[in-house]
């Protein structure tokens, strides 16, 4: 359960987040997006304390977030593209993590499921894109943390990549975790998300299940709804 | 020439005492019916032998008027209580050995002196203490003197209110040596002193000048050790003066030399050692003179050079580790260097020949500036200092053009 | 923090830079004494590589460290770390390995060459010290200037920039002062601008042992009097621990408050 109150950030002059206030639930997977630039990754590191918003609040699991980092500890989060240390193998990669947040991981598990035994030893620089995605998930979930964080998750992933970690995001939902996942593609929204947010131009534009979308706009696959929401916002700022 | 004679007429001195002692011997001690060395003197006949035995005597101006020879037992001391003078020679032909002398009052009157030595020759003070004499050993128209083996120590506080340990005035021939000498203003003073001889002293912790000539002529000084005096020697208005392996070691104070040199002309420096001086040599209207041979380790400056000497040759020195090598206040120069080691030459030696194969230019342009602005020394080894310097090598503007080693040493001299 | 210190060990050992300064010093030491074989010309030579290369080769070697590690910043600031802890230890990581690599690679030529025996040793060690306090600085400032610059470009030329003014500008506008001045009495007014230079600090330090005879000369005697006596020995490393701790402190507070 993640709740946001209120949440301003400027980048310069900027403004990227302009008043949110969001409450993402437990067991269901929240989608958030919309187009570049409209404040997803932004908001995502704020939850994660990357980036410090100007004003406004985030609670994590009913916590306060502000000069806390302790509650990292309950978030795994696999970032956008992986930007690791090139010298370091997925091993020490894992290892070190482990070796900073302790408790008790199930690596072997995930990295068995991913297929990334036989590249373990090699360096990230030598590593493909999809290869590195998979170590970027094996570190997001070899701990069993109540909120999981996917920033573009499948970019980059072969088919069946993709289609194990959708599944497996999908498990974790009906564990009761909260899902927090962003991505462009539409089939993923339509297949995973239990709630959509709509972020444009750093507000809320939309927050329903995908179903009510689709209902709102009369269409019956949610591509072509959103597609009109797009469309009509365009009208508007035309006129 | 000078040395030989000086050990003949010691030599003619010891045997002649021995001859003679079978003549009579005293004895003076503080039982005896002799209870003072003036008594003993006044008993004695000329060429007599006086046993000063072990004791402490309350004496003042005693005078040594026959020629005799003074023998102390045990250290005899004889006490002045700073009433004035205590020995004064005033006959030819005296030994004086084994006797301490102490506590001659300060005079700023009188030249007060622990022995003192007037009008005579062949005179030996040999091996005796002086404790707290102001003046210590004070020889004033005498010659072939030996002066040896003494132990001076005074307190000097301040310049005014102290004198020298061995103080020459219009003396010749005369022979110091192994003498320690401390706490004087001057360890060892000569003026108006020729054609004598200084080797293998001490003279340390003088507020002036370790060893000092004035207007003498033809002296040399040998294998002496001059550490943490005001200046180790001073060198002024004289002419033909040798110097050779000497040390001058920590002559560190605001305004210190390891050797000055002011109004010289025709000397030799060779075979010394100048280590951590503030200034190794200072040079003032020298002519004609030779350095060469001498080791210049860790000074602040090595050699001060002012503008008024000519003809003075530096060759074969190492400079090694000093501050500045050499600095000079004037633009032009007369002055040679040739063949020396210097630690700071960056230079190379394609051919192999042992020789650097572009000129030396000891003198920077940082040391001028230090020279005009003594401040500015809290910048020394500064990065920015290190290139001025160096644009000032490729083109002088500010240094001495001429002045530079044709032929620096690429490894220090072995000599 | 001595995981995160260790990991950054470990991620700067990896990287080939670090040998490359190791190698530098070790090389250039080695060739001085070999060439000059004379201990204590290869000291005056060291003297120049202290003040000269540790800044330049800190500022810049940090400058691109910092750049570079800040996938690694990321990745770790996602974790349940305080970001002090992060950020502290990336520097002292840097500094630690940066002030052990010049110690090493200038130290041990000089055992080879056997100054420990000779009366310059105690000059060496105080050399090495201050090699070591002067990559604390630079690194420090590095971080800062870093920090504070989001454009690498930039935060290199303005880390250059620094190094330039400190080594060589600085001294410049001193002696400028000193003899613009000099009908005044300058003495304060130097040791003050010492004390404002780690340099300029570093060099004086060295120049007591170094350079004890010249530093006994009249004008001398005042800044021996200084910087010779137990106090002021205390000042000056005190200053150059501020040199450290005031930009560590711009750093960390901008770490804070960074967004990533």
């Amino acid at each position: 359960m993640v709740e946001i109150r209120n949440l301003f950030k400027k980048f310069g002059s900027v403004e990227v987040l302009k008043g949110l206030n969001l409450d993402l639930r437990a067991g269901q997977v929240n989608v958030i997006m919309g187009p570049n630039a409209s404040g997803k990754t932004t908001l995502i590191k704020s939850i994660l304390g990357l980036v410090i918003p100007d004003k406004g609040e985030i609670k994590v699991l009913g916590e306060k977030i502000e000069k806390k980092w302790m509650y990292r500890s309950r978030i795994g989060y696999m970032p956008q593209i992986a930007h690791y240390p090139e010298n370091l193998t997925p091993l020490e990669l894992i290892r070190m993590i482990s070796d900073i947040r302790k408790g008790d991981p199930d690596t072997q598990a995930i990295i068995e499921w991913l297929g990334l035994e036989a590249f373990l030893d090699k360096k990230l620089r030598y590593l493909s894109g999809g290869t590195r995605q998979k170590v970027n998930a094996t570190l997001a979930l070899m701990y069993d943390c109540p909120i999981l964080i996917f920033d573009e998750p499948t970019v980059g992933l072969d088919p069946v990549a993709r289609l194990k970690l959708k599944d497996r995001i999908r498990e974790e939902r009906d564990k009761g975790k909260t899902i927090i996942l962003t991505t462009h593609v539409m089939s993923e929204i339509e297949e995973l998300a239990d709630q959509i947010i709509f972020l444009m131009d750093g507000i809320i534009y939309l927050e329903e299940t995908p179903e009510k979308i689709k209902e709102s706009q009369g269409e019956a696959s949610l591509e072509r709804a959103i597609a009109r929401i797009l469309e009509s916002q365009k009208t508007s700022i035309d006129a | 020439m000078i040395v030989k004679r000086l050990i003949t007429a010691f030599l003619l001195a010891l045997v002649w005492s021995a001859s003679l002692s079978a003549q009579q011997s005293l004895s003076v001690c503080p039982d005896c019916p002799l209870k003072t060395l003036s008594e003993g003197i006044a008993a004695a006949s000329p060429f007599d032998t006086i046993y000063l035995q072990k004791g402490t005597y309350y004496e003042n101006d005693v005078d040594i008027n026959k020629p005799l020879v003074i023998i102390g037992v045990g250290f005899p001391v004889i006490d002045g209580r700073e009433q004035g003078e205590i020995l004064t020679i005033t006959s030819d032909s005296v030994l004086l050995t084994g006797v301490e002398v102490r506590n001659v009052g300060t005079s700023y009157i009188r030249d007060q002196a622990g022995i003192y030595l007037k009008q005579v020759k062949d005179v030996s003070v040999i091996g005796n203490r002086l404790i707290n004499t102001f003046f210590g050993i004070y020889l004033e128209y005498s010659q072939h003197v030996l002066i040896k083996d003494n132990y001076i120590a005074g307190q000097a506080r301040d310049e005014l209110n102290s004198a020298n340990a061995i103080h020459l005035w219009k003396c010749h021939k005369v022979h110091i040596t192994g003498n320690y000498a401390t706490g004087h203003r001057d360890g060892i003073y000569m003026e108006f002193v020729d054609s004598s001889l200084v080797e293998n002293n001490e003279s340390t912790r003088n507020l002036r000048y370790g060893l000092h000539f004035m207007f003498s002529n033809d002296d040399k000084y040998f294998d002496n050790r001059f550490a943490e005096n005001g200046v180790g020697v001073a060198v002024m208005y004289s002419d033909r003066i040798e110097m050779t392996g000497n040390d001058f070691t920590h002559n560190w104070s605001p305004v210190s030399y390891g050797l000055l040199l002011k109004e010289i002309r025709y000397s030799k420096i060779w075979h010394n050692r100048f280590l951590k001086n503030t200034t190794a040599i200072y040079m003032e209207n020298t002519i004609e003179s030779d350095v060469f041979e001498n080791d210049f380790i860790s000074n602040g400056w090595g050699v001060k050079i002012m503008g008024n000497c000519e003809e003075v040759v530096f060759h074969s020195n190492n400079f090694k580790g000093n501050s500045f090598d050499v600095s000079t206040n004037a633009k032009q120069n007369y002055n040679k260097f040739n063949h020396n080691y210097w630690s700071a030459y960056t230079g190379y030696d394609l051919d192999h020949d042992g020789t650097g194969d572009i000129p030396f230019r000891p003198v920077k342009l940082f040391g001028y500036l230090v020279e005009q602005v003594p401040t500015s020394i809290i910048l020394l080894r500064s990065p920015f200092m290190e290139l001025l310097n160096h644009a000032e090598n490729v083109m002088p503007v500010i240094t001495p053009e001429t002045l530079k080693d044709e032929s620096p040493k690429m490894k220090p001299i072995i000599w | 923090m001595l995981k995160i210190l260790k990991y950054s060990f470990k991620d700067i050992f990896r990287s080939k830079w670090l040998l490359i300064y190791f190698g530098f010093f070790f090389v250039s030491t080695w060739f001085l004494l070999y060439f000059t074989n004379d201990p204590s010309k290869g000291l005056v030579s060291l003297l120049n590589i202290i003040l000269m290369l540790i800044p330049l080769m800190a500022i810049v070697f940090s400058t691109i460290y910092f750049y570079n590690a800040r996938e690694f910043t990321e990745l770790l600031l996602a974790q349940p770390i305080r970001r002090h802890t992060i950020f502290t230890g990336q520097y002292l990581g840097l500094s630690l390995s940066m002030a052990t690599s010049f110690f090493l690679g200038s130290g041990i030529p000089f055992l080879f060459f056997g100054v420990q025996n000779s009366d310059s040793s105690g000059s060496l060690i105080n050399m090495l010290l201050m090699g070591v306090l002067l990559s604390f600085v630079f690194s420090a400032l590095a971080f800062a200037i870093s920090i504070y610059n989001e454009n690498r470009i930039k935060g290199f030329g303005l880390a250059i920039l620094v190094w330039l003014v400190m080594a060589i500008v600085y001294d410049g506008i001193f002696i400028y002062l000193m003899v613009r001045f000099s009908d005044y009495p300058l003495e304060k007014l130097a040791i003050a601008l010492s004390l404002l230079n780690p340099i300029d600090l570093a060099r004086i330090n060295i120049l007591l042992q170094l350079d004890i005879s010249a530093l006994m000369g009249y004008t001398g005697a005042i800044f021996n009097k200084f910087f010779g006596t137990a106090m002021g020995m205390a000042i000056s490393v005190i200053a150059m621990l501020f040199w450290t701790i005031i930009p560590l402190f711009f750093y960390l507070r901008k770490a804070g408050r960074k967004d990533f």
